[in-house]
């Protein structure tokens, strides 16, 4: 399955806005991607469409995350959610 | 012409057409099933399609706002039609719950996990429980809960609103606060008087009236007239020229004759006192420290404190900011204090008397503010709220004077510190009464309580009174230590006149009322003051109190105040 590890880069971490603005663009995705912190087991992953989960996620600025999803479109989709996580949407 | 008759709190005349304030949505009850009617796929597709109705609805308002207010609207919007949120409620509809049910519990289980997570989580946490209440109003079929959103300015009437409305009340659109419930001391009286809103309360049967009514209501005499007539439209259109010099205070307050009654500003925070002293504020009589903190489980860090304190002091430079030490308890809970399950929270650990339960909060508070008045060119006092007994007042005084802080004080509002006010102040240099409290507890009546709404007035005699007697201590003491007022009675334009009279040295307020009031004062002598005050002290009751005083200040019908 394709994944992608990004470091967070927003300020307040993968909260607030950054978080509504992450969890929007990963629920147009054509394919349903998880995110999970790295290390921890693909079983935990959560869905990166979900605000709340993201919150629950509790990923702070500087932490390491994985994505991951399957699927017609999931290298482009996933390449462009890295992207998202690795600018600092708290300075826009 | 129909009328209801409430308190008026809040001065100010207005013609407008009324929205209710939906009521709370109630919780749905626990076990409910899906109706035999209904199948499960079809009470998910019910939820579906009202948890995108809810994330539409957000999402339209948060497309017009702006700021903070945008970014937590379209955070609340997604969590509408989250699929951690929604899937935990499907998974309960499929095992034979309702759907209103099923988003309940839900959304309490997702709010519970985001308030053990702590900081920033935690506070989204009333969010999630506000979606799931807007998701629920939805299913039902019933308005929103919260204040109605409307592009046109209206009237709102409500039961009585929590402080929490004070964040979505846009005083714009809302011209003007009636409710059925709530006192003169209320949060409503409050908030209105913050935002400079007329408002009148505990007027009883205006939850009846339609949505889209037209009304005048007057809240200065605390009316609400049905079918306006010519009069009415012609005072509206007097109050909006009133307002406009009601709105400037030249910073001096004082009496025709020269007597000089400093008039100080309430505030809770940094932003409340760039305001207020842009209002021209001569100084902060009451900076309310707990207002930093409302929604922390924490005890915040001596220099986050300090640093909140000094946002404060930085507005006032060279002149007096008085700081009360944390309040917390009764109506203002902070969950590393207090105790939510006590009986009867009023009369319980609150204020001063939280360092009996839980000690080492107070010292800390004081080194921080030390820190604070250490950096400022700020005239810093800091007083106990609560002090019962002049054994308090010594042992704050040591507390403050180890923390090596210069000017130590205590709030009169429990009435047996303004009957020994001679014995409390010879321990510290200052006291300030405040009303609110001193008369809830002197009449014995909820200051919450719209039934109460009469016996729940500074006009009281009996607080009067009490006002006469702690004042009357102080010149007992013999060295001069002023007396000043910082609840809601100092501003009152008429009660203020009477406060002055009864020898009170400072009045504080709400900045909106500062304008008011020094206008009031400025056409009485101090000899007139006093003759008030006997009038006032004299009266059988407070309406007759207030009437006969009024009646003597011909201004304040003038200016519809």
């Amino acid at each position: 399955m394709p994944e992608r590890t990004a470091t967070i880069a927003s300020r307040s971490g993968l909260h607030a806005r950054p978080a509504a603005i992450f969890a929007e663009a990963a629920g147009e995705s054509p394919v349903e991607v998880t995110i999970a912190m790295a290390g921890s087991p693909a079983d935990d992953a959560l869905d990166a469409a979900s605000i709340l989960s993201l919150m629950t996620l509790g990923a702070a600025k500087g932490d390491v995350v994985v994505l991951r999803a399957e699927g017609d479109g999931a290298d482009a989709a996933l390449d462009s959610l890295v992207t998202l996580l690795e600018t600092d949407l708290d300075a826009e | 012409m129909q009328n209801f008759q409430g308190v008026g709190v809040s001065p100010g005349r207005v013609i407008g057409t009324i929205r209710q304030m939906p009521k709370p949505v109630s919780e749905p009850p626990s076990g409910e099933l899906l109706a035999a009617s209904t199948t499960a796929e079809e009470a998910v597709a019910g939820l579906k399609a009202a948890a995108q109705s809810v994330h539409d609805e957000l999402k339209a308002r948060a497309d017009k706002a702006s700021g903070d207010g945008k970014a937590v609207l379209e955070a609340t919007a997604l969590m509408a039609k989250d699929t951690m949120l929604l899937k935990s409620a499907i998974k309960l509809i499929n095992n034979g719950s309702s759907a209103e049910r099923a988003i309940w519990e839900a959304g309490a289980s997702v709010s519970e996990m985001l308030h053990n997570l702590g900081g920033y989580m935690a506070e989204r946490a009333t969010d999630v429980l506000d979606v799931r209440a807007r998701i629920v109003a939805e299913l039902r079929g019933v308005p929103a809960p919260g204040i109605p959103a409307s592009d046109s300015p209206f009237i709102l009437v409500a039961e009585d609103l929590a402080p929490a409305d004070t964040a979505t009340l846009d005083p714009a659109v809302v011209t003007a606060l009636v409710t059925s419930g709530g006192g003169p001391q209320s949060h409503t009286a409050i908030i209105a008087r913050s935002l400079g809103l007329p408002a009148v309360v505990a007027a009883r049967g205006v939850d009846e009236i339609p949505d889209g009514t037209e009304v005048f209501v007057d809240g200065a005499a605390g009316t609400l007239s049905l079918e306006p007539t010519e009069e009415h439209r012609t005072a509206a259109l007097a109050w909006v020229a009133n307002a406009a010099t009601l709105a400037v205070f030249d910073g001096n307050g004082t009496t025709a004759d020269g007597h000089l009654v400093p008039l100080l500003a309430n505030v809770g925070g940094a932003k409340d006192a760039a305001a207020a002293a842009a209002l021209g504020a001569q100084g902060v009589g009451l900076f309310r420290t707990e207002f930093c903190f409302l929604e922390r489980d924490t005890e915040p860090t001596v220099l986050e404190q300090a640093a909140a304190y000094r946002g404060v002091f930085d507005a006032f430079p060279g002149k007096k900011v008085v700081l009360r030490t944390l309040d917390a308890g009764a109506d203002k809970p902070l969950p590393f204090l207090t105790d939510a399950t006590e009986p009867n929270p009023a009369l319980g650990v609150r204020g001063y008397r939280t360092d009996f339960t839980t000690p080492g909060v107070l010292g800390r508070q004081l080194e921080a503010i030390a820190i604070a008045a250490d950096e400022t060119e700020a005239e810093v006092w800091v007083m106990a709220p609560m002090i019962s007994t002049a054994a308090e007042a010594a042992r704050f005084a040591s507390m403050c004077d180890a923390a090596g802080i210069k000017t130590p004080g205590v709030m009169v509002e429990v009435p047996s510190a303004a009957l020994t006010s001679a014995s409390v102040l010879r321990h510290v240099g200052f006291a300030s009464l405040g009303t609110n409290d001193l008369t809830q507890y002197a009449m014995a009546a909820d200051r919450q309580l719209g039934p109460l709404a009469e016996l729940n007035t500074p006009w009281q005699p009996a607080v009067l009174r009490l006002v006469q007697l702690t004042v009357a201590g102080s010149a007992e003491e013999g060295s001069g230590k002023p007396i000043g007022v910082c609840g809601e009675a100092a501003a009152d334009p008429a009660l203020a006149v009477v406060l002055v009279g009864l020898g009170v040295s400072t009045l504080s307020m709400t900045a909106r009322s500062l304008a008011a009031v020094g206008t009031v004062l400025k056409t009485v002598t101090l000899e007139q003051a006093q003759e008030l005050a006997r009038l006032a002290l004299s009266a059988p009751d407070a309406l007759d109190a207030k009437a006969w005083v009024r009646a003597k200040l011909p201004i304040l019908e003038e200016l519809g105040l």
